[in-house]
């Protein structure tokens, strides 16, 4: 029995010189939360939007619940929600009403009880009249999550949801994300954040518009071949210069503070602190870390950028 | 069909009737429109001032300063005691027309002889300026005609007041007020306003605030979001078409002379011609600002300029004629002028109501076209 709730292959969108979506193949199960992290104009939102049928993909075949992706777009659409990254609801219209606009164009018959449930759910119940244009930032964003719920989807799509939402709100809205996956709606959104991202089931890591890996967050650990050491100096930009010039080092990335290096030898930290005090830098610390999804991330990007070179 | 189109339908009343502001804009502007322009814009030209410098200051002469002053169209009478003073009044646009009358003049006419005066008129507004060269020439010609008559009759003893009696009568607008003329005007540009502007604005606010996204992944179809739209914005078109002809009846008298239902279909075909346009512009442009420019250089300025609204076409250079043709404000305002002013049937302006349709079939063929490709 093939339990996949999303299978698409070969999606790709060209535009005028750019490919933004290049060649993906998707596979998801139901109740997944798969979360879509990668740097601005990587194609994420892109991704989303061919994927919830608002822009229309180049090429591309499979199924999306048990219908064919592109030849039964249109019945797909009773079955998802979608949440754009800007914020799209009716700023003149009241929350109540946002609600009651989204519910009808659905065909929802009776929406009252499902409204006062999603109102309660978001707890905007004590803000139904007022105007969405005077909400909140996370109360917009809870609202605009409310209005894609409506109508009980499968799946839904969230395009960045927490950008420029405040700290607790956003935790709030995570909270919500959690109980929905409970109820077993599938959810696929994009961050830009890489500690939301790790919150996913799975996963997907995305660049020049391809998917460099797609997996567990586990999973993607284990990928990372080698030791991962922070150090810490008095100097970290000239520490930099050099550990980027020892050629047994096979990757250098800066976090303001602290370098992290990744090495296959774990002997070979002796050497890098012999270097340093060679060059009489002041080691505050050196300790092994367990490699996180912001390490792999760039490791992997800077592969896949010297492959796109050759 | 009818289900899907109600919560758009319902959601836009909800959102005009909150921008109170628009809405007022939208069905009493018009009727500010109308009153404006009545009265401001008046193509008439009366009570124009006139100057003489009589140096005859005989009775032939008084007789003829008379049968300026008792016409309508001139007074304000200066009396100049020299030429120079005639020009300096001109020069300070107390008059418009100076008229000097020699000497001479009554000694020639009881001589029998032809005699000259000289007149001046003002030309820097050229409109003005020929109106009145064809008021003065009226004038003139009929007092020599009148001094030809009683000397004729003084020797042919014939009883002959007139050689030709021509009493013109002038229909449709028997005062030749420019004001009927205008509220027709007004009617189609106010109509197109409403109708162009109101439906592009409308749509692309919902590119503009991303809303459009939602409706697209929704099973809504593009035109069914555009029919819930522009059924509200057809609505208030009719609401202010009513009030202007309201207004029109009883602040310039102008009657619907014709059949109510050809106006009504003219009307109707005249608002979805508009809305075509309206379409058009909402799916090329991504801003409201964009939209409403193109409105207004697209729809707005031909209507005025190039409809015959306040240029006649036929004066027009051949290029300049033929873009008139898919201008629809032309052949509403026949289709107007035929049925308000003349109150004349069908026969008198079925080709300009066929052709209106036919571009409005045009406009909106190109509006699905764009639909199909899931652009709104």
């Amino acid at each position: 029995m093939n339990d996949n709730i999303i299978e698409i292959y070969n999606l790709t969108k060209k535009f005028k010189t750019v490919t933004a979506v290049d060649n993906i193949n998707l596979k998801v199960k139901k109740g997944e939360m798969l979360g879509i992290v990668g740097p601005d104009g990587a194609g994420k939102t892109t991704a989303i939007k061919l994927l919830c049928g608002i822009t229309i993909p180049d090429n591309s075949t499979g199924r999306m619940l048990q219908y064919d992706f592109i030849k039964e777009k249109e019945k797909i659409k009773n079955h998802i929600g979608y949440l754009s990254q800007k914020f799209s609801l009716y700023t003149d219209l009241t929350v109540d009403e946002n609600i009651e606009f989204f519910a009808e164009i659905h065909r929802v018959a009776d929406y009252k009880t499902k409204r006062n449930e999603l109102l309660q759910f978001t707890r905007l119940l004590d803000f139904r009249k007022r105007l969405a244009g005077k909400l909140s930032g996370g109360m917009k964003q809870k609202l605009a999550l409310a209005c894609t719920l409506i109508h009980t989807p499968d799946i839904i799509f969230l395009d960045e949801p927490t950008t420029g939402v405040d700290p607790v709100s956003r935790r709030d809205f995570w909270k919500i994300l959690f109980d929905l996956l409970k109820k077993g709606i599938t959810i696929i959104l994009t961050t830009p954040y890489l500690d939301e991202a790790e919150r996913c089931s799975r996963i997907s890591m995305m660049h020049n518009g391809k998917f460099l890996i797609i997996d567990s967050f586990k999973n993607i650990k284990k990928q990372m071949k080698g030791f991962i050491f922070e150090v810490v100096t008095a100097q970290i930009r000239k520490t930099y210069k050099i550990l980027s010039d020892i050629s047994a080092i096979d990757e250098v990335q800066t976090f303001g503070d602290r370098v992290n290096i990744l090495i296959q030898k774990k002997e070979l930290i002796e050497k890098v602190k012999k270097a340093l005090k060679s060059e009489k830098i002041k080691i505050i610390s050196v300790n092994e870390i367990s490699p996180s999804l912001e390490n792999i991330f760039i490791s992997l990007i800077k592969e896949n950028l010297k492959k796109e070179k050759k | 069909m009818l289900v899907k189109i109600k919560p758009i339908f319902v959601k836009e009343i909800r959102q005009i009737m909150r921008d109170k502001l628009s809405l007022g804009i939208l069905i009493f502007i018009p009727v500010f429109m109308l009153i404006m322009f009545g009265y401001a814009l008046n193509f008439d030209v009366k009570h124009l001032s006139i100057g003489f410098y009589d140096e005859d200051n005989g009775k032939t002469s008084r007789d003829f300063i008379n049968s300026f002053i008792h016409s309508e169209y001139f007074d304000n009478k200066y009396n100049a005691e020299s030429s120079a003073e005639l020009d300096k009044l001109m020069q300070e646009g107390k008059i418009v027309i100076g008229v000097i009358i020699p000497s001479v003049f009554s000694k020639d006419i009881i001589k029998g002889k032809t005699t000259s005066i000289q007149v001046l008129i003002d030309g820097s507004n050229s409109n003005t300026g020929s109106t009145a060269l064809g008021y003065v020439n009226a004038v003139i010609s009929n007092f020599s005609k009148d001094l030809l008559v009683k000397e004729v009759r003084k020797k042919v003893n014939m009883d002959m007041t007139e050689i030709i009696d021509y009493r013109p009568r002038i229909w449709y607008n028997p005062e030749l007020k420019s004001v009927r003329f205008l509220i027709l005007g007004l009617i189609s540009l106010i109509l197109l306003m409403s109708s162009v502007i109101s439906t592009s604005l409308s749509i692309v606010k919902e590119k503009e605030n991303n809303t459009i996204e939602q409706i697209i992944v929704s099973p809504i179809k593009p035109y069914e979001l555009v029919i819930g739209k522009i059924v509200n914005y057809i609505l208030i078109a009719i609401i202010s078409t009513i009030f202007i002809f309201i207004a029109g009846y009883f602040l310039f008298g102008v009657e619907i002379k014709g059949n109510y239902f050809l106006l009504s279909l003219g009307i109707l075909i005249y608002i979805g011609t508009c809305l075509g346009i309206g379409l058009l512009i909402s799916s090329i442009s991504e801003t409201q600002q964009s939209a409403f420019m193109l409105s207004s250089i697209i729809s707005l300025l031909p209507a005025f300029i190039l409809s015959g609204f306040v240029f006649p076409i036929r004066n027009m250079p051949v290029a300049i004629q033929l873009i008139t043709y898919i201008i629809p404000t032309r052949y509403f305002l026949v289709i107007l002028r035929n049925i308000v002013l003349k109150g004349s049937g069908l026969i008198s302006f079925w080709k300009d109501l066929l052709t209106m349709f036919f571009l409005a079939l045009l406009f909106f063929g190109l509006n699905i076209i764009r639909l199909k490709k899931n652009k709104i």
